[in-house]
């Protein structure tokens, strides 16, 4: 894997607003505007292998995007091995052993730096990662014929047969275990930390990797790991690029055609629900910074609940929409507090957290605090105003084709509605679903899934109260 | 990671870093296209100027009916002057602000209702203003970029207000990061005239010190059309777009470009190094040694070895598995956990190779640095592969056509370009050029650019966490 570079942390330029809000773990997204009603065409099919296969053809650039999807994210980590699934999408890097027909132009063994330097000369890239729900698999080629028969043949390989040599293993972990040691010394990550184990309990959702849950994984964890992941009747693979139909059928299977072949589909252990906090919590963790983090929330909703729309308008009005929202005109607008201020859902296969986070100096953290609970909890209390309600959806319909304009954007869409099991049409209705948002349903939806009075606030690095 | 734009797209977090150099506007009248060789699918960008010399360059993309629109001054942090340094940054906040017209905030909501997102940046080189919008919004935000680029205004109080939020922004990014800090220091070392030695965000006590005036004198100084251009990307047409730009931008009064005083790095004679204690686990060190920047794309020696000098960084660190990951993460005894390598290329002012890395647990970062020359010594004594070179080259290659896929992207490339005195295709112009360099062209820069009399080394030294909250010393400009 390689570890992200230190270079790229020079501060080169700075962004006014809200560059820094952070945005929800899955986007919703999108659809319609006048040319949007023609629909935006994604093809839909299942393989015999049971994988379903999504497609939005695109040809303006001869490029293509493939997203894998599998039920192998971080909540099926045992907590005593917290960041398992991580740690083996960043070993499916560490190189391949040799195929065990010989077939193929990358047959051979490989080590990390051969991957890499086969990679690079292909122009193309590939990526494994791990998020909360699921393990993503992402090839961007060039879509000359020449270039993607072989960049598809290797990420084959390399999703197939991963050896993950133990040498490799035990320097990255210990790299990973320096990381974590370095990232505690900020105060944004502590807080992150802090935060996510008050609101999530025992759920996996909470779990943070640390030196000692790393010491317990070893390469025949990430071996056992791997060969339940791979389900082909399990994936959904997203393709949005300069290829037909056709082209995209023989470039799936050829993509899956290493995949174990399972006849029936095995099903994986429940994940328990997130349990909803029964009283409020205030921490308060001694820091030396130069400003106090701030992070208040709790569990929020899951992605196929049936007011994920109006929760979506309602975080947009309170924290979400960047600069015209209520968080971001009372703690910046204001009152000049923090340069950032803003809220966000998490909405997964369970009820992903509620956060609102600011950060500023530690003796102006009170009062930050406060006058952000006050707007949590009056919107909660009175919902939007008719007027936020209308510039909102005005925001979210009007622009809605930023959410779809590039090849890139769109196969995060695509991937959403493949992983969540959305409507083909759930784009195309997009638009209408905002437009039908009333107050009256933001108010209900907020107030249902939000209780202020029994929220977590964590604060790092102010004055003892 | 930080969420910071400009340094997303890989080929490039080296090449936009910024230059000057009066590279003329393009002629008036008909468009001037500029076509990229190799780039059938690539549209073509317009360049127009207006009567009042703004410039406007555009580029269609018919892909989606969205566009991006743009205004970029020549002139950042290193047009500022001592005492009051970050004015630019602070400036680019107060343009969120109002004009006689509009109140404060009022500019944001506006744009929102279109449908569109807006924000700004200020760099080193140049300052940015930007709306991403449904196409057909076009008109709205030109009419309301127009406005606050000529009659920004805002009261004394909202002056105030911001200040204190971008003193925020100064300790979000910096004053808790120590490796931010680390290269704030090491830009106040390793360069004595050149205004690139103070920091974008400005020291905290200029910022203390800052007036409403300072902002008022520095917008009134250098925000004439002259200095600045429209750029215009996605699903318009170039021709009606000039139509737009010159109702709304070309009435603005034209005021001359104040001259810009050289303020030249004078040569280093020796190597500087400096030390900084901050609280962290880790040890970090960073190399910087003075190169020559590449002014434009003329032919010339120094502009060759610029290009070179690339090169070799890609060779060094352009790809996983590249020479110095390779060398000196790995294996049994690894010096350590991350390096790098990046050459700045461009800029309007001095431009650094840079070499960096975080030692593994129990190696020195003395040690580290003696192994990063190390490597940088061993392609001045042996050269480089063919192989390595193909490789970096495909990967820049194959980079010109993805970049394509976003819109923003494309404006900003346009963006710097312009600020930097650059034509409009100047990305796939470089690209031709570096493809042209030879492996004896990297060996010879290697040999000749990494020598002690202009290098500065910063290491950073870990300190243990007190644990407890920090003394606060007394602050200034307190609120309401």
């Amino acid at each position: 894997m390689k570890v992200s570079h230190p270079m790229s942390l020079i501060p080169f330029l700075f962004m006014n607003p809200k560059a820094w809000r952070r945005s929800a773990l899955v986007l919703a997204c999108c659809a319609v505007a006048s040319w949007a009603q023609a629909a935006l065409p994604i093809q839909h099919w299942t393989q015999p292998s049971g994988v379903r296969v999504y497609l939005v053809e695109s040809h303006a650039i001869p490029m293509v995007d493939v997203q894998i999807d599998i039920d192998a994210g971080s909540r099926r980590d045992p907590a005593a091995q917290a960041g398992l699934a991580s740690v083996m999408a960043g070993q499916i890097a560490s190189g391949t052993r040799a195929h065990p027909k010989g077939q193929g132009p990358y047959a051979q063994a490989m080590d990390e730096n051969q991957i890499g330097e086969a990679w690079a000369d292909l122009g193309a890239s590939f990526g494994v990662s791990a998020g909360a729900d699921r393990m993503s698999f992402a090839l961007r080629s060039l879509s000359y014929p020449d270039l993607l028969d072989k960049a598809v043949a290797l990420a084959a390989r390399q999703m197939a047969h991963p050896a993950f040599p133990e040498a490799i293993w035990a320097r990255d972990r210990e790299r990973l275990s320096a990381a974590i040691r370095e990232s505690l010394t900020k105060p944004a990550n502590v807080v992150q930390q802090r935060f996510a184990s008050a609101v999530y309990g025992t759920h996996p959702y909470g779990y943070r990797s640390t030196p000692e849950t790393l010491s317990r994984i070893g390469v025949q964890d990430l071996q056992n790991l791997h060969a339940q992941s791979l389900q082909a009747c399990r994936a959904s693979v997203s393709v949005v690029g300069a290829l037909s139909r056709a082209q995209t059928d023989a470039l799936v299977t050829r993509l899956l055609s290493l995949w174990p072949n399972t006849a029936a589909c095995k099903t994986l252990p429940t994940v328990p629900e997130v349990a909803s906090l029964s009283s409020a919590q205030d921490l308060n963790v001694p820091f030396d910074s130069a400003q106090a983090h701030v992070l208040m929330g709790q569990p929020g909703y899951k992605r196929n609940d049936p007011d994920f729309f109006a929760l979506l308008v309602g975080n947009h009005i309170l924290g979400g929409g960047g600069f015209v929202s209520r968080l971001t005109e009372q703690v910046r607008e204001k009152r000049g507090l923090s340069y950032s201020v803003y809220s966000y859902f998490s909405p997964g296969l369970h009820a992903g957290a509620f956060t609102v986070g600011l950060q500023t100096r530690p003796d102006q953290a009170a009062q930050a605090v406060a006058v952000a609970k006050d707007v949590v909890q009056a919107f909660v209390r009175e919902g939007p105003t008719e007027a936020e309600l209308q510039a909102a959806k005005s925001n979210l319909v009007g622009g809605f084709a930023l959410r779809i304009d590039s090849n890139r954007k769109l196969l995060d869409n695509v991937a959403n509605i493949a992983w969540n099991r959305l409507p083909l049409n759930y784009l195309d209705s997009w638009t209408q679903q905002v437009g039908r948002v009333s107050v009256a349903d933001v108010r209900r939806a907020m107030a249902r899934v939000l209780q202020p009075e029994r929220m977590v606030t964590v604060v790092v690095g102010a004055p003892a109260p | 990671m930080k969420p910071n734009f400009l340094l997303g797209l890989s080929l490039s977090a080296a090449m936009l870093a910024s230059s000057c150099s009066a590279w003329a506007q393009a002629p008036q009248g008909q468009p001037k296209t500029a076509a990229p060789p190799g780039q059938a699918a690539a549209a073509q960008a317009h360049t127009f100027t207006l009567a009042n010399g703004m410039a406007l360059w555009v580029k269609p993309d018919r892909r989606a009916p969205t566009a991006v629109h743009m205004v970029w001054l020549r002139v950042g942090s290193m047009d500022e002057v001592d005492g009051t340094s970050g004015v630019a940054h602070v400036l680019e906040h107060m343009l969120f602000k109002g004009t006689p017209s509009l109140a404060a905030g009022e500019f944001s909501r506006r744009v929102a209702a279109l449908g569109g997102r807006d924000n700004a940046f200020t760099a080193k080189d140049y300052t940015g203003y930007f709306q991403q919008i449904p196409s057909d919004q076009l008109e709205a935000v030109m009419r309301l970029e127009a406005d606050r680029f000529a009659n920004n205004q805002w009261p004394d109080a909202e002056f105030a207000k911001e200040l204190e939020v971008v003193k925020e922004e100064r300790r979000l990014r910096t004053e808790d990061n120590p490796r931010a800090q680390l290269h704030e220091m090491l830009s106040a070392t390793a360069l004595t005239a050149s205004p690139y030695r103070r920091p974008i965000v400005g020291w905290m006590s200029d910022l203390d010190a800052m007036t409403a005036q300072d902002a008022r004198d520095f917008y009134r100084k250098w925000y004439s059309p002259a200095n600045a251009v429209v750029v215009v990307a996605g699903d318009v047409d170039p021709l009606q777009v000039k139509a737009l730009a010159d109702q709304y931008y070309g009435a603005i009064p034209t005021r001359a470009v104040p001259e810009r005083k050289p303020r030249e790095e004078p040569a280093q004679q020796g190597v500087r190094r400096l030390e900084f204690k901050a609280p962290a686990e880790q040890s970090y060190v960073t190399l910087a040694f003075k190169v020559p920047r590449l002014a434009s794309l003329a032919a010339s020696p120094e502009h060759d070895d610029a290009l070179a000098l690339t090169v070799l960084a890609a060779v060094l660190d352009g790809y996983s598995g590249a020479r110095l990951e390779r060398a000196l993460t790995q294996g049994e005894n690894r010096l350590a956990d991350s390096v790098g390598a990046h050459n700045g290329l461009m800029g309007r002012g001095p431009q650094f190779f840079y070499l960096d890395g975080v030692p593994a647990k129990g190696q020195s970062p003395e040690a580290l640095e003696a192994a990063l020359r190390n490597q940088v010594q061993r392609v001045a004594t042996e050269g480089v592969t063919e192989a390595e070179l193909r490789r970096v080259k495909t990967q820049w290659v194959a980079s010109e056509i993805y970049k394509l896929d976003s819109v923003f992207n494309q404006a900003r490339e346009l963006g710097v370009a312009w600020t930097l005195g650059l034509p409009p295709d100047y990305g796939p112009q470089l690209i031709a050029r570096l493809r042209q360099v030879t492996p004896a062209q990297v060996q010879a820069v290697a040999q000749k650019y990494f020598g002690d009399d202009s290098l500065t080394v910063a290491i950073l030294r870990p300190q243990a966490l007190s644990g407890q909250p920090r003394a606060r010393r007394a602050v200034s400009g307190a609120r309401h």
